[in-house]
């Protein structure tokens, strides 16, 4: 997976290298909004296609959801936080922040298809309809992302180019 | 002053005699917090200036203390989860944020004769403080203060009781500062925790807080409708949130500040 190759590599790096952390930064910042403000504002309250609580929501599920909810305003925090710290290390390459932005977006929309709503069932992206179209939109336009992600971080991987 | 008539019971005089007496410390409290500060601040005078913004911060905390617990806030809150909520809100986050952004300690020191700062260190820097000030005690006070009040009949009986009423919200007031202060404190902290040590103690809270709000919507505390419970669990969830990425923010800019890229230390263009 993207998100955990490039953390892997940024904390291994521990900040000397401006480079790997913008795109840690970004990464991060992805999978958080994903994980926080989309699922939020997108699909509780705009769609309303997810539920706050649902009656057959287990005391697992929920303890779940909350680790969960907690780890997503983390990583947008911190991948914010990240950005100003790349910034004042080194003008920052907005080009590949952004291809990491959409690599950890995507990513992490994938993961959450694959993982939390095919292999453990912990919820999904709605309810009382035939899921099948929905989820290949949803893991459809993931993988898409995901690709121009990686495609921007592939062509901005240069240490020179803008 | 609000009327607490209805907790009486078999004993109404008594009763009210007793939430009288809760009224009146709250306000005795109050008085001392702001004039306290206010005291110290002509103290201090001759140390140079106070930032005007730490001064407001504190009693805005005051200001929020008060209005959780006195007044239509705290009547709400008898009547409902949603209002015990929002004063749940402002008493146990908001306010312990505020108070917390207030400096008081180092407004303290400022404030006392050499001797008297020199106590006040050496009681600060003690073993049994230390422990209590440390992020893991602080958010376990508090996160077990929330079990308990929402997952027994604590909630029930803080009704009924003046003093068990008093007891909880003290608690949540002060294990709120406890917490707040271990992670984005302003004041000296000579035992302060390390960035990871108090994001990792932030974020397990905010996990605790969302499960304890959701749990809230399932299986709220005995005698409370269902609706008033949807309402409040939603409430202390995202209210909660909104608290607690503020302490994420604040964590951030001290993370900013520890890890400053030192004017040597800064490659020349890569």
């Amino acid at each position: 997976m993207t998100s955990t190759g490039s953390r892997r590599a940024g904390t291994r790096d521990a900040g000397a290298d401006p480079i790997r952390r913008l795109v840690l930064a970004g990464v991060l910042f992805g999978a958080g909004i994903a994980a926080s403000v989309v699922d939020l504002f997108l699909f509780h309250l705009v769609l309303q296609w997810h539920h706050f609580y649902d009656l057959g929501t287990t005391e697992m599920a929920i303890a779940a959801d909350g680790f969960f909810h907690a780890v997503a305003w983390g990583m947008t925090v911190a991948g914010l936080f990240l950005l100003v710290d790349a910034r004042r290390r080194a003008p920052v390459r907005w080009a590949r922040w952004t291809g990491a932005v959409l690599a950890g977006l995507g990513g992490f929309q994938l993961l959450d298809a694959v993982v939390n709503h095919k292999l453990l069932g912990i919820h999904q992206v709605r309810y009382d309809v035939d899921l099948l179209p929905y989820d290949i939109a949803w893991i459809g336009s993931a993988i898409v992302v995901l690709a121009i992600g990686l495609v921007v971080l592939w062509r901005t991987r240069g240490r020179g180019e803008r | 002053m609000p009327s607490h008539g209805g907790h009486g019971g078999a004993a109404p005089l008594a009763a009210d005699a007793s939430w009288a007496l809760h009224d009146a410390l709250i306000v005795a409290a109050l008085l001392v917090a702001v004039g306290g500060y206010l005291r110290a601040l002509r103290s201090a005078r001759r140390r140079g200036p106070w930032p005007a913004l730490r001064t407001t911060s504190w009693l805005l905390g005051v200001a929020c203390a008060g209005v959780a617990t006195l007044g239509p806030v705290a009547l709400a809150a008898h009547e409902s989860l949603t209002g015990h909520m929002v004063a749940h809100l402002l008493l146990g986050m908001l306010a312990p944020l505020l108070l917390v952004l207030g400096a008081p300690v180092t407004h303290l020191l400022r404030a006392l004769s050499v001797t008297a700062a020199r106590r006040l260190t050496r009681l600060l820097r003690s073993a049994p403080l230390r422990v209590l000030t440390h992020p893991v005690t602080a958010a376990a006070l508090n996160a077990g203060g929330l079990w308990a009040l929402y997952a027994t009949d604590l909630y029930g009986l803080m009704h009924a009781s003046a003093l068990v009423h008093g007891i909880v919200h003290l608690h949540l007031l002060l294990a709120g500062y406890l917490l707040t202060a271990a992670l984005v404190g302003v004041d000296p902290d000579p035992h302060r925790s390390s960035i990871g040590v108090r994001a990792a103690v932030l974020l397990a809270f905010m996990a605790v807080h969302s499960i304890l709000a959701k749990r809230v919507y399932g299986a709220p505390p005995a005698g409370v409708e269902a609706a008033d419970a949807h309402v409040a669990s939603q409430l202390m969830y995202y209210g909660g949130d909104v608290v607690d990425v503020t302490l994420l923010v604040l964590l951030g800019l001290a993370w900013l500040r520890a890890t400053r890229p030192r004017p040597a230390a800064v490659p020349a263009a890569a």
